[in-house]
Formats: C-alpha cells, structure tokens, sequence
C-alpha cells in the first residue's frame, strides 16, 4: 500500500531540506520512494508543493485529490489550499505563520479567517503550531522546515536515533545541531 | 548502491557512465540540472552555450571527432536546436551523440505546451522516452550504443514528472569511449550533391529502426487483464499503472520514434478494448488509427495539461476517490518578483511613464503582473527586441517615445544579439532595456557569457555589454541602477526622447546571488505612514497593508530602498537611503 505525504508552502521557504529528509529515512527502511516538486518559475514566491510517496511498488510521482495521508504545510493559507488532497481523516500539521500572497498585498483580497477552524471542518486531523517560534528558540528561523519534520515524525515508527541519523546524511556538519535541536523541539514539545 | 536520484541526475549519471566526454547545453526548466550534474564529473567537459543551437552543434563537432556527446534543451529549446537537429540526422554521427529534450506538459515554466515528439518525427531521428530516473539512466547509456551502431543522433525525451521527479536508481561504473577521427567528405559536407545521397540513407535507418522497435526491450508488454488493453509511454505509463495496476494489459512504449507496427497490430489483437493513454498529442493514437486499430484515446482524454492518475481515472468512467472538503474560497498565490529583485525599479518606472513594453522570457516576464502591469508581449527568447523594431517600423512616429524592449542578460546573449544588429543595420528609433542582473536568473542562477564566469564557477571570457552595443553602432549606450527610481526615470526619458536608437543597460546583480549582500530589512513609522499606498505599487511581497498602513515584513525584506523613495512622508526607516 503506497503512502502519501505532501509538503506545501510559499515557494523559497525550504521545502527541499524536508522532502531529503523523508527520502533518506524512508529509502533507508527499505521501501520505493519517490519524491517530486516542481522547479521554476512557480518557486518565485509561488504556491510550491513537493510529494513523497513510498510504499512496495510506486508507480505515480505525484499525489492527488484524496490521496494525501500527511500534509505538511510550512503556511496556514496553503494548508488550507491543499485540504481536499487529503483523504478522509487524514493529518495536517501546519506552521500557523502567514505570509501574504500578491492579491492580498495589492488589496484585492484578504487573507482568510478562521482557517484552523474550517480545516477541522473539513475531515482533516489539524495539528497546528508555532513552527516559526520553535526554529527561532532552536537558534534560526531557517530551521522551521526541521521543526516541522520534528513534529511530523510523531506518526512514524522511527526513533529519534533513526532521525537523526537520516539528518546527519542531509545536513552539512556546522548545521547539525541546529537541526537536531529543532528537530527534538518539533517532536517533543 | 541504492540511491534516490533526480531523472535530471540519473541522466547525467548514465552521460558519465557512457564516457560522454564533451556537453554543451543551453539551461532551461525542466532540463537544467542535467548539465548542472554533469558538470559535477571531473571526466566530462561541460559548458553553458549561449543558445540550444550553439549547443548543439559543439555536441555536433564532437561527436564528429570521435567523443561520445551531448547537448541538453527544453522542448521550445528544440525550436531553437532544429537547423543543426535535421541535418545532423542526414550526416549521422561518429561517436554516439544524445540529445536531452525536456517537455514541460501543464506549463509550469514554459510558454507553450508542445510536443517534443514532432520534432523527433519530422527530423527522423530515433527518440527514447524513459519513466523514471532508473530508465533515464538506462536508456542514456543505451542511446549512446544506438547512435553509434545506426549512425545517428538520439533524443532522450524528459519531461517535467521526470526531470523532477526522485527515485531509487543503482549506478555503475564508467566506461571510457572513443574512435578516431575519420575525414568523409560525403558524410560531412551536406551541399545539395552530398544530401541527396544521404537522404535514402535516413530512410533506411528509419525501416531498420523500426524492425528494431518490433522486438527491443525498450517496448515491453506486461500481461494482465485481457479486456482492456493499454498503450502508453513516459509518466502516462505510470498514471495508467497506478489506475489499473495488474488488471489491465500494458504496452509500454520505451522508443516513441519509430514506433512499433506489428508489435501493437498483436497487442491490440490480444485484448478486447484498446485506449491510448498519452499526455499532450495524440501521435501513438494517429499511429494506430493509420493502421486501421481501433482505440480510445484523445476523444476521451484531454490534449491540454499534464495527465494525473484521477484524471485518466474520471476520464475512464472510474468513480472519484473520497476527499477532505474546505469550505471556504482562497486568494491564489501566483509566482512575484523577490523582495529586493532589481527588476522591480525598472518596471515600476515603465509603468509610471505609461511605456509599451515588448518582453522576453526570464524571470522579468513577471513585469506583465499587477501591479506592475509594465509587459505587453512574451513571444519567445529574444522576440523582444526583434517585435520592437517591427512594433516602431508599423506605427513610427505614433509610438516613438512610447515603447521599449525588455530583455535579461542571458536572453539577450542568446538570441538578443541578433534583433539588435537589425535595428542597427536597418534603423528603427527604438529603445532596448538590457536587464542585467549577471546571472541567468529563472532556471537558478547559470553562468552566461556576460557574466565572466563558466559552469563550474572559474573565471571564464567576460562580453563587455556596453563594448558590444557601440560595436554595433548605438552611439548611445546608458547604464543605470534600477534601484535608483530617480535616475532610472531620468535615463528612460532621455532614451526615449532621443532621435536615434539607443540602449539601457539596467545593471544590478541578482538579490539572490550569494556574493550580493542585502541591507537590514526597513520598518514602517506607523506615525509618519499616512496610508497613501503610494509604496504598495511596488508589488514587493515584503510590504502588506494592515490597519490602514504599510508594514514590512523583517523576515523577506532585504533594505534596497526602492520603497522608500516612494515615502513622500518617510515612513520607512531603516535599510539604506538614496
């Protein structure tokens, strides 16, 4: 059975350092693994989703309507921008920071309300946190993509230990224990 | 070892592993990391080409001096590539020679949706078109072994799912190919006498190549179900399994030119129903209508966008999968220029003075956006400045002091040059922006002959832009700071008022390049803001508007100033000030 994890966010925001991560564990453990994200044009500040998929055999590279089990999203709006690729009672962990998008700024929008509650309306299972604020209290807001695989990593069957190990394969020496930090802040708190 | 790898890192593998020895490539999205990866092996020598036709054409040489090579491109690159493509299908190669065309269906950083296929028909060269990256690798080192034993080139189709796309591959080790240099007039020297000979040639391959495809692993059958019966190729291959996994019968096309004729005659014999499943034209589909087939394909399935497996799912009348459902409706969130891009001064200026604006293709095509809203034409690479002289030669005097071209570094070395020497030559008074922000800036930062540095970051030949302009004989040559509004405005009257062609050289590197150092971010007094918005026409994302003032956001904000000179209440605080 193929398993289905997407990460969304606001193109620049780090998605790539995540979706290695998850590679690195997962083909680790020994099942096929694919991982796919759009490059171009869409990162300049564009909506940007990448997908992992895993499972004995994957045939398709991406994920669609209904098929999502994780989203990681990195910014409430495009949490809720990719809800309906979550299956029924699927989990969102989401990063409750909001950056605006172009039409919000030039005015001819307005960034949405109540989104943590119109998710939970929508079947999915929200889990909703300060990833901006853990990353900071780790030592860098950069580290809000690990923060984020930290709290990810609650569902999995892997240990702490294994994590950081898949870490340590993706993240140069002098970030490690930056990452680490954010990563057990993540998973912990 | 297994190891996930980008299609675009397991085709450079299988290029290092053939002993590819010389690589010449033109970036562009979905293709670009192929020579990025190749450039990555010490063993093969790779460059940045001005253009796709450069490109091809050093792979060209090489190959004809008896070095397995390479050439990479994406599909509107092919356009480019397909003087040097057809003939070179007439000479035939001597060391293997392989092509990477990369196709972009759904248009994620294209202009247009075509399909790379035509061009492997009409210039009758064989074409492989691989799933994932372990085929990639593959099907690269077998390409080599094909161009050489049928005396051609070979294109390895790729497109974006599988450029960008991660999966498991197992690497090899390198083999080492070369063959002597042979002088062979006949074969080389394609003057009418020499082509006519070669001509019967090409068709001959095309019947051997046919035969081959008839019986190659390349085509495989997977047996399954004997009701519904499935030809595909590429990622359509993938949807399709993911649909119908074993329950279906699947002909997998590995080698979509030539195609197979008996081999699918028996195929479609050995089920009860046939659908074609292929993403973009419908060229396996018209094959086998032509052989009389009956099948279900594009009266069905859409020509337009990329394929998903929903997509065929719904299409073939399969129900639709249980989904979370938001009730709520959401503002789209569109690509913008970066907080700190230089381009946004000069937009912001074209707009200002009402200019019409002929634009190219790069990361400026965002220019065309609200609320810049300073583009009016994107045609191809280089059109810009080519469409201007013919904009000015149609409407004269009615537009002089109106309209400029738009068009970046990189662009403007690939197929800029050229419109440019027509306005010299044929004297249009128009006006021609050069974008410069030293790096080839929407495909992720390559080098570029301006720049002065080659694909692996050593100093490398550096054109002097303003050197070239006067060369060509604009005598006048301007160089501005595109963060410097006042100047910038000054300089583009001045030009535009001019009785004689001019150009601008907008100069100001790439906020993102990691040599350019950014100022603190800016803040807003929210006692001096007086909530004009004047600020918000800038389109920064840095700057929102909240409670009926500006606000910058620390977090993106890089301190170019270019906000603040539009503060006629100096609100903004912070950052640098001009």
């Amino acid at each position: 059975m193929t398993k289905n994890i997407m990460i969304v966010g606001v193109g620049g925001q780090g998605s790539l350092l995540a979706s290695k991560l998850l590679g690195r564990i997962l083909l680790t453990a020994g099942y096929d693994v694919k991982v796919s994200e759009v490059h171009g044009m869409s990162q300049r500040g564009g909506s940007v989703v990448t997908y992992v998929r895993y499972g004995d055999k994957v045939y398709s590279p991406v994920i669609d309507k209904g098929e999502a089990d994780y989203i990681v999203s990195f910014e409430l709006l495009e949490a809720a921008r990719y809800v309906e690729y979550l299956r029924p009672n699927g989990h969102i962990v989401v990063n409750t920071q909001q950056i605006d998008p172009m039409p919000v700024i030039t005015g001819a929008a307005e960034y949405p309300t109540d989104l943590l509650a119109k998710m939970e309306a929508s079947g999915a299972q929200v889990d909703a946190f300060d990833a901006l604020a853990v990353a900071q209290e780790a030592g860098s807001a950069k580290a809000v993509n690990i923060a984020l695989m930290g709290r990810l990593s609650r569902h999995f069957d892997f240990s702490q230990a294994q994590w950081e190990t898949a870490l340590e394969q993706c993240v140069p020496p002098k970030f490690i224990e930056l990452n680490k930090k954010a990563f057990a802040l993540g998973r912990n708190e | 070892m297994k190891q996930l790898m980008l299609g675009n890192q397991a085709f450079a593998r299988g290029l290092y592993e053939a002993g590819c020895a010389v690589a010449s490539s033109y970036p562009g999205t979905p293709s670009t990391e192929v020579t990025e990866e190749a450039a990555k092996y010490d063993e093969i020598y790779c460059e940045w080409a001005p253009n796709e036709k450069v490109a091809m054409e050093v792979a060209f040489g090489a190959s004809m001096a008896g070095k397995r090579s390479f050439c990479g491109m994406k599909h509107v690159g092919l356009n480019v590539a397909a003087d040097p493509l057809y003939t070179a299908s007439y000479t035939g190669v001597n060391a293997g020679m392989v092509i990477c065309v990369a196709d972009d269906p759904g248009m994620h950083s294209s202009q247009n949706e075509q399909d790379s296929r035509h061009h492997a028909i009409a210039s009758k060269v064989p074409m492989l078109e691989p799933s994932d990256s372990a085929e990639t690798l593959d099907f690269v080192k077998r390409a080599y072994a094909l161009s050489e034993e049928y005396d051609t080139p070979v294109i390895v189709k790729m497109c974006t799912r599988v450029s960008h796309c991660q999966s498991v591959v197992e690497t090899g080790e390198r083999v080492e190919y070369s063959k002597p240099y042979a002088c062979d007039i006949g074969k080389y020297v394609m003057m009418p006498a020499n082509a006519k000979k070669r001509h019967p040639l090409v068709e001959a391959r095309t019947a051997k190549l046919t035969a081959l495809a008839e019986t190659d692993a390349f085509n495989r059958v997977e047996r399954g179900g004997s009701d519904l019966g499935i030809i595909t190729a590429g990622t359509s291959y993938l949807y399709a399994k993911e649909v119908f996994g074993d329950t279906a019968s699947v002909l997998k096309l590995g080698m979509v030119n030539p195609l197979p004729v008996q081999l699918i005659r028996d195929f479609a014999a050995s089920v009860k129903k046939v659908v074609v499943i292929e993403e973009m034209d419908p060229i396996i589909e018209n094959h086998c209508r032509a052989l009389g087939i009956e099948v279900t394909g594009k009266d069905v399935l859409p020509i337009v966008g990329e394929f998903s497996q929903n997509l065929i799912a719904e299409k073939l009348g399969l129900p639709a999968k249980d989904a979370c459902a938001l009730d709520a409706a959401l503002p789209m969130r569109p690509p913008a220029m970066c907080s700190g891009c230089p381009h946004r001064g000069v937009f912001y200026t074209l707009n200002k003075n009402k200019c019409t604006v002929l634009g190219d293709i790069g990361c400026y095509t965002l220019g065309a956006v609200v609320p810049l809203s300073a583009m009016h034409m994107t045609l191809c690479m280089g059109a810009s400045i080519s469409a201007l002289h013919g904009f000015n030669k149609a409407l004269g005097d009615e537009v002089a002091g109106k309209t400029v071209a738009v068009i970046g570094d990189s662009t403007f070395m690939h197929s800029g040059m050229t419109g440019l020497a027509n306005i010299a030559y044929n004297q249009s008074n128009s006006t021609v922006i050069i974008l410069d922000n030293s790096i080839t800036g929407m495909t992720g930062h390559q080098q570029n002959p301006t720049t002065g540095y080659n694909i692996k970051g050593d100093p490398a030949g550096k054109i002097d832009l303003e050197s070239l302009c006067r060369a060509m004989g604009f005598r006048r040559v301007r160089v501005v700071d595109p963060y410097d509004l006042k100047a910038t405005d000054r300089v583009l009257k001045e030009e535009l008022a001019a009785d004689e062609p001019s150009v601008i050289i907008s100069r100001r590197p790439c906020v993102l390049l990691k040599y350019v150092k950014t100022n603190p971010p800016l803040a807003v007094d929210p006692e001096k803001c007086r909530g004009c918005r004047a600020c918000m026409k800038l389109g920064c994302p840095s700057i929102s508007f909240r409670d009926g003032k500006a606000h910058v956001d620390a977090t993106l904000c890089t301190g170019c100033g270019v906000c603040s000179q539009l503060c006629a209440f100096g609100a903004f605080e912070g950052g640098e000030t001009k």
